[in-house]
């Protein structure tokens, strides 16, 4: 409920979300409710820690795949895809 | 190539921002190396210099004032030789040779297995707290908030403020601890103060003290939590679920460099001083204590390095104050046997590997699991499930295998200076 934030736009898995600046990726992850890796038996898993040690966030950011995404800020025209 | 530092502070937190500042200022030349966006560890998050005259905003403007070096987003991966660490960031594989090494990677949260933690929606309480600072926005969300520690309440206020419906907050410490605890904080009245507001704040949730999650239930995403006072269990909607079970040091440097570890914690003398001539440890490393410990023995430590033995004497009052501090916190939030009932037979336990109970329980020891399971051998390396095993079966869990962190073959590959490796 910010009043005067700047809102920037990413996309996650090509949806358009926007977001306050200073949003990290992870945060943004949670907000539009997507998985960001699927677990080895299959499970959909979501940021965890957020302190970058579970390593559960990771998701592909502007094409380089494995990023800590709780370690990182949402920046204008972000393409984050996640597994 | 490395670069050549007098002082290598590992860390940004409280500890690591004071023995740099301090070492800086007196004319040494300081690098900090810090894995996250910005200089002030977990608990300085989002704050920035000088803004608004906080603790953190002096401390903060105070470091960038006394023109250290900082890599933000950059973490230590190996030491790959003598007084040289490799680190990894944004910029690339670098390595920096210290002359003093001051430790100060702080603690993570210990999470403990139980069904449904996996599930997304599931979080840390630590980490409701981040991702509240890094912008997570919880309006309308109705949230449980579980576990053990101090944290408990700061976080359940800080989900009511962002407008979350708070629905429980569940202490796993028995009333009798916790009001043990609260009488001897008079020695320490700042965190009575701080604890009083929360409990003011916290007049929107329940707190209930010898309270736990049986288990978290929900299809795709966390639904309703299964609370239990021993007794009984009742079920709570929610779709947010912080739980974490307080704090537990980040010892793999320490551990590959070979400093002594004794009872989970760097063994220090009176300067700060590891076993390891010139390598210091600072903060939560030495036993979870918070803000006002980090910064004293950060201050101590950088007195040390720079050769100031009065400013160091002058402390030790404070220190030891803050080191009584830590035990009393060790002791109030010691965790209850029930707890290590938790998980079923086919809960997770590694959610790197996806590990069940069953399969680790009959293992002889966290070796043994690693070999066998590949438990701890996923991108987190057992941070989660290492301080799990050692609570749920009593192993003794010490990795400090290099990478440290998740790194890349160019990090293990990059040649280290001629002749050092």
């Amino acid at each position: 409920m910010q009043s005067v934030t700047n809102l920037i736009e990413l996309t996650i898995n090509g949806r358009l979300v926007r977001v306050a600046q200073g949003t990290s990726i992870a945060a943004a992850i949670l907000m539009a409710r997507e998985a960001t890796r699927v677990s080895p038996s299959g499970e959909a898993r979501a940021p965890f820690c957020g302190m970058g040690i579970c390593m559960e966030c990771r998701a592909t950011v502007n094409g380089v795949a494995q990023q800590v995404t709780c370690q990182r800020l949402c920046e204008a025209g972000m393409e984050v895809t996640t597994a | 190539m490395s670069a050549l530092f007098d002082v290598v502070v590992a860390g940004a937190g409280p500890g690591g921002i004071a023995t740099a500042t301090v070492a800086a200022e007196a004319g040494l030349r300081v690098c900090v190396v810090d894995g996250n966006v910005a200089a002030g560890g977990q608990i300085w998050r989002g704050h920035t210099a000088d803004k608004d005259g906080s603790l953190a905003g002096r401390w903060l403007a105070r470091l960038h004032a006394a023109g250290c070096t900082v890599w933000q987003g950059a973490n230590v991966v190996a030491a790959p030789a003598e007084r040289v660490l490799r680190v990894e960031g944004a910029e690339g594989v670098r390595d920096v040779e210290w002359g003093k090494l001051i430790l100060a990677a702080g603690a993570r949260e210990r999470f403990l297995p139980f069904p449904g933690w996996t599930l997304p929606g599931v979080m840390g309480v630590g980490a409701a707290q981040a991702f509240l600072k890094a912008g997570l926005e919880v309006n309308e969300r109705r949230a449980v908030v579980a576990g053990s520690g101090p944290l408990l309440l700061a976080v359940a206020a800080g989900l009511h403020g962002k407008g979350a419906k708070v629905a429980a907050v569940c202490e796993q410490a028995p009333l009798a601890r916790l009001m043990k605890f609260g009488a001897g904080l008079w020695r320490h009245p700042e965190k009575l103060i701080e604890g009083l507001q929360y409990q003011v704040g916290a007049g929107f949730a329940p707190y209930r003290a010898g309270c736990w999650v049986v288990r978290a239930e929900g299809r795709e995403r966390v639904e309703r939590v299964v609370l239990t006072d021993g007794r009984r269990q009742w079920s709570v909607a929610c779709d947010l679920l912080a739980c974490g079970f307080h704090l537990v040091p980040n010892l793999e440097l320490a551990l590959l460099l070979g400093c002594e570890v004794e009872d989970g914690v760097v063994r220090v003398d009176a300067r700060q001083m590891s076993s390891l001539e010139e390598v210091f440890c600072v903060g939560e490393m030495t036993g979870v204590g918070g803000v006002g410990k980090a910064l004293v023995e950060g201050e101590i430590a950088g007195w040390a390095v720079v050769g100031n033995a009065q400013r160091v004497a002058a402390s030790q009052r404070e220190r030891v104050k803050q080191m009584e501090f830590a035990r009393r916190l060790d002791e109030a939030f010691a965790l209850r046997e029930e707890l290590k009932k938790l998980p079923r037979p086919e809960t997770l336990v590694c959610r790197c590997e996806d590990v069940v109970h069953k399969a680790l329980c009959t293992r002889a020891g966290w070796r043994d699991a690693k070999l066998h399971t590949r438990a701890g051998m996923g991108a987190c390396q057992g941070r989660v499930c290492g301080a799990a095993a050692e609570f749920l079966f009593g192993w003794e869990v010490r990795d400090k295998r290099p990478p440290l962190f998740p790194a890349s073959v160019l990090a293990m590959a990059a040649d280290v200076e001629e002749g050092k490796s």
